[in-house]
């Protein structure tokens, strides 16, 4: 009996609403703006944030990045006069690592130095990463040619390098790559492979690679160019001594990388009596980082919030004068038989249709600013399907809400006196 | 035709219940206006037979337009009893009351009271609509009823593009869609001019001699002798009734 035909109510809605077309496009207006707005910055605070993610993605989410630091007490202490400055991880620590933790999937070593290469008549200032087979695992890099380092060129000492795409590019070009040999230092070395590296700035840590990387085993580079190394600066000498530059550690699951990093580094401060090493977690920056995107998005979200409630209060004050106006109609249909709650369907499917629509032509809307945004302003923008269906259905609940109000109005009128209304 | 007074009523309510489509008794409608009370109806004794056309008169004041409004179920008593078709309804709530106007009423008023927006198809559609018919059905039974009221040519037509005789066959039309049991006719002629009111109270007692039941207001003596008993009332009382 009270079976509410929807679709036949819905179309006799909409067919009221194109009656004033242009008044409900007004009404709709603030709806549409809100709902734009909301999608737009979605899409370009998802996008900036995106781009940050990435970065830190990159770095491995299951690694922890300790460091060679030179420890401040070290530079400005007066008392220490010698000439080598001796600080930073050893290979001793690298070994603790390796047999104090269970957790600990990849243990790997980095040793870092400046070397000047030549091949012919080319020459290019490398960056000597010494290290394991397993730096190609912590973090994927894709292989261009060749192979990566094995645990055979390890135990061998072997005087092998694996160059970066722009390494290669610069001192091989043209030539044939892989099997080539060149000279780092002072020695000859055999180019095993080529691969693609990863570059850029992760927050506050950089990304481990650089284009002017050559990948030699740990042992090779110890044996060949030793732990010393030779700077000169104003005039003065200064000679530093760091075994291990780096120790990238990877962890067996995403919970175990923050309980690790406090292990790693109680076990470092027994054994250090500086704190000449720094701990970096990947993961606790990816976290950080998605705290400041949640935080972004609660900005933005009540900002555009307010634009929507300013939206529906829009639909309210239309749908009320409406009852006012149509108070006749509203006495017909209840003298005729109508139920309170057929004049409140009738009014609150008006509302929604308003607020609904003007939803869609947000969101038509919402997606045309981002894409102006990346062609212009040359910012990543991501619209994310949440970025769509959140702001719809907040414009269909903002026309339920508003609408309520004045459709109870429309079903608490008298009969009697509505039909006395001139 | 019989005509009932309010003696015969109680009288002959027990035998006679299920002839009665509209029983008052005792029925009183109190307004308070500040500290006064301001009686409306002043308890009512009548009875409405079934197949009946009873015509209230009265002046402005005298209780008819309220009586009107309470037999509609678009008010309710502050004390008595109405019985419609032999049932007890003074306690019921406002969607009862709805179902019973969709149901077993059918009204038409001076004004017409159309919905602007839509077609006449539309308009004597809406209460089928509340009752849930289907689209194809209810759309069918709209065009047979235009036809009996003379309006099948203009079904697509808005009210505002019908005159006033017009538009008062497609309300009589609407107020028949549902087949009620009682047709209440609030000054019909009202706001027509001689002959199109002659033509609408023709149109009334077609379906009266079909056996609808008619209660009709009007001022006006030359309307109210179409129909077959006359009731006037004053001062919230029934002065007397008469007919044949």
């Amino acid at each position: 009996m009270l079976k509410i035909k929807f679709f036949r109510e819905l179309a006799s809605g909409i067919q009221t609403l194109m009656l004033h077309k242009l008044r409900s496009l007004l009404t709709m207006l603030g709806v549409v703006f809100g709902v734009g707005s909301v999608v737009a910055m979605l899409a370009v605070g998802e996008g900036a944030s995106m781009e940050a993610l990435e970065q830190i993605r990159k770095l491995g989410s299951n690694n922890i990045i300790i460091s060679s630091v030179k420890s401040m007490d070290e530079e400005t202490s007066s008392t220490t006069r010698s000439f080598i400055s001796i600080y930073g991880l050893t290979y001793q620590d690298h070994e603790r690592i390796q047999e104090s933790f269970s957790t600990v999937k990849k243990n790997v070593p980095v040793k870092l130095m400046r070397k000047a290469s030549r091949l012919g008549k080319r020459s290019l200032d490398l960056r000597v990463v010494g290290t394991s087979p397993q730096w190609f695992e912590v973090i994927p890099r894709t292989l261009l040619g060749g192979r990566s380092l094995n645990q055979t060129d390890m135990e061998r000492k072997s005087a092998v390098v694996v160059l970066t795409e722009f390494g290669a590019r610069k001192l091989l070009a043209g030539m044939n790559t892989i099997g080539q040999s060149i000279r780092i230092g002072g020695d000859s070395f055999e180019v095993v492979g080529i691969i693609k590296n990863e570059t850029g700035q992760a927050g506050t840590i950089q990304i481990p690679d650089k284009d002017i990387d050559a990948y030699v085993p740990v042992t090779t580079a110890k044996t060949y160019f030793g732990d010393v190394t030779m700077k000169i600066s104003s005039g003065s000498r200064l000679s530093e001594k760091v075994e291990l530059h780096q120790i990238i550690v990877q962890v067996d699951t995403l919970s175990n990388v923050e309980p690790s990093a406090l292990a790693i580094e109680r076990m470092l401060t027994l054994f250090h009596k500086k704190k000449d090493y720094q701990i970096n977690v990947p993961l606790a920056l990816l976290k950080q980082a998605e705290a400041t995107k949640r935080t972004f998005n609660i900005v933005l979200g009540s900002i555009a919030g307010i634009s929507l409630l300013v939206g529906g209060i829009g639909i309210m004050n239309i749908m009320l004068a409406s009852v006012t106006e149509r108070i006749r109609e509203i006495g017909i249909r209840r003298a005729i038989g109508a139920r309170r709650r057929q004049i409140i369907i009738q009014f609150l499917i008006e509302a929604v249709v308003l607020s609904t629509v003007g939803g869609f032509i947000g969101i038509a809307l919402g997606i045309t600013i981002p894409w102006f945004i990346t062609l212009f302003a040359k910012m990543p923008t991501v619209i994310t399907p949440t970025g769509i269906l959140l702001p719809l259905f907040v414009s269909i609940g903002i026309g339920i809400i508003f609408g309520l109000y004045p459709a109870a109005r429309a079903a608490r009128v008298d009969p009697i006196i509505a039909l006395r209304h001139e | 035709m019989e005509t009932l007074s309010s003696q015969t009523v109680q009288d002959q309510r027990t035998v006679q219940d299920q002839k009665f489509v509209v029983q008052l008794e005792n029925a009183k409608k109190l307004y308070t206006m500040g500290n006064q009370t301001v009686a409306a109806l002043g308890g009512i004794n009548v009875g409405f037979k079934k197949g009946s056309f009873w015509a209230i008169m009265g002046f402005s004041g005298s209780g008819k337009s309220t009586m009107m409004n309470i037999i509609g179920c678009l008010d309710r008593l502050t004390s008595g009893r109405y019985l419609f078709q032999g049932k007890d309804i003074s306690g019921h709530g406002d969607d009862a009351l709805s179902d019973i106007r969709l149901k077993h009423l059918g009204f038409i008023f001076q004004s017409f009271n159309l919905i602007p927006q839509l077609t006449v198809q539309r308009n004597i559609e809406l209460p089928l609509y509340y009752l849930g018919w289907d689209a194809n059905k209810s759309a069918a039974h709209a065009r047979d009823l235009a036809a009996m009221v003379g309006l099948e040519d203009r079904l697509t037509h808005r009210p505002a593009e019908l005159s006033g005789g017009q538009m008062q066959r497609v309300a009589i039309a609407r107020a028949l869609a549902t087949n009620p049991d009682l047709i209440l006719a609030d000054e019909p002629t009202g706001n027509l001019d001689s002959k199109t009111s002659q033509q609408i109270m023709e149109l009334l007692t077609t379906f009266h001699n079909a056996g609808k039941t008619i209660i009709m207001v009007t001022h006006e003596s030359h309307i109210a002798d179409y129909a077959g008993s006359r009731l006037y009332m004053k001062d919230g009382h029934i002065e007397r009734t008469e007919g044949n």
